[in-house]
């Protein structure tokens, strides 16, 4: 087996950084966007509710490929030439990936934070409105906690496949861990050697999520905290 | 207006009625309830019993006439509900207990979370309460582990966990195995005994003739009878308590 | 739009058939269903592999669809790309390398989902089977996969319409399929990328959205039927 130099492993790394960056600024930009999108569907317009429904239709039936290269491709051209000239000269490929990546997470986010709230039941709200409790208390010491833990599996695992999905921004030239396994390959020939480092680097980060996502999921279990006591 | 009557009452319904659309499901109740007494509402399903005391603390709102709950009307627009709610405990008829939350941070969240008080105070009172209940053992456990006769006692510990001059229970023994119906009605009679006042919807009619110092029967909406136990178990020859007793024995 | 869609229609729905290669929608559909059709079976083996009584086979099955789900489509799109040629010594087409990577990749998820609809069925159900005499693969066949594959059925669904999304990425390795085809069309274009784009979303968009519809509504009458609903 060819070795790789320490150069070119180096370029490997710098690959995985930008993967686990993409990664972190998408998620975080797709909780918060998930968490404005509950918030809308919640309210009594209805076409608060179209819109969210529409947003979140549209994430699930298209392609991330395909919203990604909407992104790049596409939305320039809606933008004023000297916005336009000034994103391409700053990275304008990782930008419009993180938007395209953290937009079609949104939906799904929102989705499973939806469906979490939805398991409390009603009785659980009036226990605490009984108690005292204001609606924002109510929802910050009884519903939340409960919803956060029957949520947490669903979006553990949406954070795995963003995760991987982020090798998608590939397609449009953003030199993350894919793009830059390909480039060496395209250089080296090591072909064993790169695809196998590559995917040793993209199965640490995904055992790294998944051995979080259990580590909070036992950390928040009932059962569990009680025999701590 | 009477008011002597009025002062003593510490819960008081002024000719309320409550309407689902068009279905009335509450009409023209008027009861006043003094301090110190133990009143049980029973009647047959959907009689509107259940509506009736969700009323009290406002979880139900009404169309018409006035509740008046220790000197405060509950559904004026100015009152402030979470304020009223502690003055009166709610137990349900499936408990209810918030399952994230061990079995002593049920009974302490309202005294820490909404009336602010500390935290030592509220612990020492819990174990107090459930020590009462009988659960002092079962502090640190979840109410996932319990069965349902001592949840729906934690529940009645988190209830006077807010020292609430009135406390409502809402058929707090229909969803228990009949085997544990007992344990729940022990300590409502001991609350009984000590003075709480309590309006209790149940069809326990040994507990209604046991502690009850008046039973309130309704059907359709409306209070059919408001009379003591004796009374209403000896004398009363109205053909729809009649068939409501003839029914709740043949269940027994 | 519409002088897009006049012109270069045909382009998005087969591509440049009949003077060229088969491609567009068509190919797409063709990759998906044979994605789906293949992967089934492999999945179904995974998952009974994942539940039997052998503990090497349930080992060996949960790693394969651990590794599977660690690594992003589009590395093990490249490993199938690279490797089979130097495994087979034949060199292999772009349409073919993509339906291997998605029938490994889309049997991994669907082993999961349909492990899970196992597990959910009550443990009765398995006792009255051996109760009345019957063998552990009769008992498998005619009592458990009925009712755990129809259980699971949403979960498959979803499933199903992630295959056709994932088949976007076959214009990676240049497989001729709708996505290609749109940038075909684009690169030919050049000045329009964002109505060539909405075209293409809205094409993605119509199919698996119909699709999930109708699955679903099938479904719903077929729970009603049985008294399910």
């Amino acid at each position: 087996m060819d070795l790789l130099t320490a150069d070119q492993f180096q370029q490997l790394l710098w690959g995985m950084r930008t993967t686990i960056i993409l990664f972190a600024v998408s998620w975080v930009m797709a909780f918060a966007l998930a968490l404005v999108l509950v918030v809308v569907r919640a309210t009594e317009y209805r076409l608060c509710r179209w819109f969210v429904d529409g947003f979140v239709a549209y994430h699930r039936n298209v392609p991330l490929l395909v919203q990604v290269m909407f992104w790049y491709f596409g939305m320039p051209e809606l933008l004023p030439e000297n916005v336009r000239f000034w994103l391409y000269d700053h990275n304008a490929e990782f930008s419009f990936a993180a938007i395209a990546l953290a937009l079609g997470s949104s939906a799904y986010v929102a989705e499973d934070i939806r469906s979490g709230l939805r398991a409390i039941p009603n009785t659980q709200f009036e226990a605490a409105s009984s108690l005292g409790c204001s609606y924002l208390q109510s929802m910050r010491y009884i519903v939340v906690p409960q919803a956060l833990r029957i949520s947490l599996p669903p979006l553990v695992s949406r954070a795995l496949l963003l995760f991987k999905n982020t090798s998608i921004a590939m397609a449009i030239g953003v030199a993350e861990l894919t793009y830059r396994t390909r480039e060496i390959e395209n250089m080296t020939f090591k072909t064993f050697t790169v695809f196998g480092i590559a995917t040793v680097l993209y199965l640490i980060g995904t055992f790294t999520l998944m051995a979080f996502g259990s580590w909070l999921e036992n950390r928040t279990r009932l059962d569990r905290k009680a025999a701590a006591k | 207006m009477n008011a002597t009557v009025r002062d003593a009452a510490i819960v008081s319904f002024d000719n309320v009625s409550k309407w689902y659309g068009e279905y009335r499901a509450l009409e023209n109740i008027s009861i006043d309830i003094p301090k110190g007494q133990v009143v049980v509402v029973c009647g047959p399903s959907g009689s509107g019993k259940s509506t009736l005391i969700r009323t009290v603390n406002g979880l139900e709102p009404i169309q018409e006439g006035r509740i008046i709950l220790d000197g405060t009307d509950v559904h004026a627009r100015k009152t402030d509900l979470n304020q009223l709610r502690q003055k009166v405990g709610f137990v349900f008829q499936h408990f209810n207990l918030f399952p994230h939350m061990s079995v002593l941070d049920n009974v302490t969240f309202a005294p820490i979370k909404i009336q602010k008080k500390p935290k030592d105070e509220a612990r020492d009172f819990a174990r107090k309460l459930l020590d009462r209940v009988g659960l002092a053992e079962k502090a640190d456990t979840f109410p996932g582990f319990l069965s349902g006769g001592q949840q729906q006692r934690v529940a009645i510990a988190r209830a006077l966990a807010l020292r609430p001059p009135v406390i409502l229970f809402d058929e707090p023994t229909s969803a228990l195995d009949p085997e544990m119906v007992g344990e729940v009605l022990l300590v409502m009679k001991s609350l009984a005994s000590e003075g709480m006042t309590m309006v209790c919807v149940t069809h326990e009619m040994g507990f209604a003739r046991e502690v009850g110092d008046r039973i309130v029967f309704m059907d359709q909406g409306k209070v059919i009878l408001d009379d003591t136990p004796d009374q209403f178990f000896s004398k009363s020859d109205h053909p729809r308590v009649q068939r409501f007793l003839a029914d709740i024995r043949r269940e027994a | 739009m519409i002088e897009i869609l006049q012109d270069y229609g045909l382009n998005f729905l087969v591509g440049q058939y009949p003077h060229g290669p088969l491609g567009g929608l068509a190919m797409t559909l063709i990759v998906a269903a044979l994605g789906i059709v293949l992967s089934f079976p492999i999945a179904i083996i995974f998952a009974l592999a994942r539940i039997s009584p052998y503990r090497s086979l349930r080992w060996l099955s949960k790693g394969v669809v651990n590794f599977v789900r660690g690594i992003p489509l589009l590395m093990l799109i490249f490993w199938c790309y690279f490797v089979i040629p130097i495994v087979t010594g034949y060199s292999v087409s772009g349409f073919t390398t993509l339906v291997v990577a998605l029938v490994i990749y889309e049997a991994a998820y669907l082993s999961e989902i349909i492990r899970s609809g196992i597990e959910a069925l009550p443990k009765g159900q398995t006792e009255a089977s051996q109760a009345l005499g019957g063998s552990y693969a009769l008992t498998v066949r005619s009592v458990i996969l009925p009712q755990a594959l129809f259980n699971v059925l949403p979960g498959m669904t979803s499933q199903f319409i992630s295959t056709i999304k994932e088949t976007s990425l076959g214009y990676v390795i240049a497989v001729n399929e709708l996505t290609f085809s749109a940038n075909q069309v684009n690169n030919m274009l050049l000045t329009q990328p964002l109505q060539v784009f909405t075209i293409l979303a809205a094409t993605y968009f119509l199919v698996c959205f119909v699709l999930t519809r109708t699955l679903s509504t099938i479904e719903t009458r077929i729970r009603r039927n049985r008294g399910m609903a």
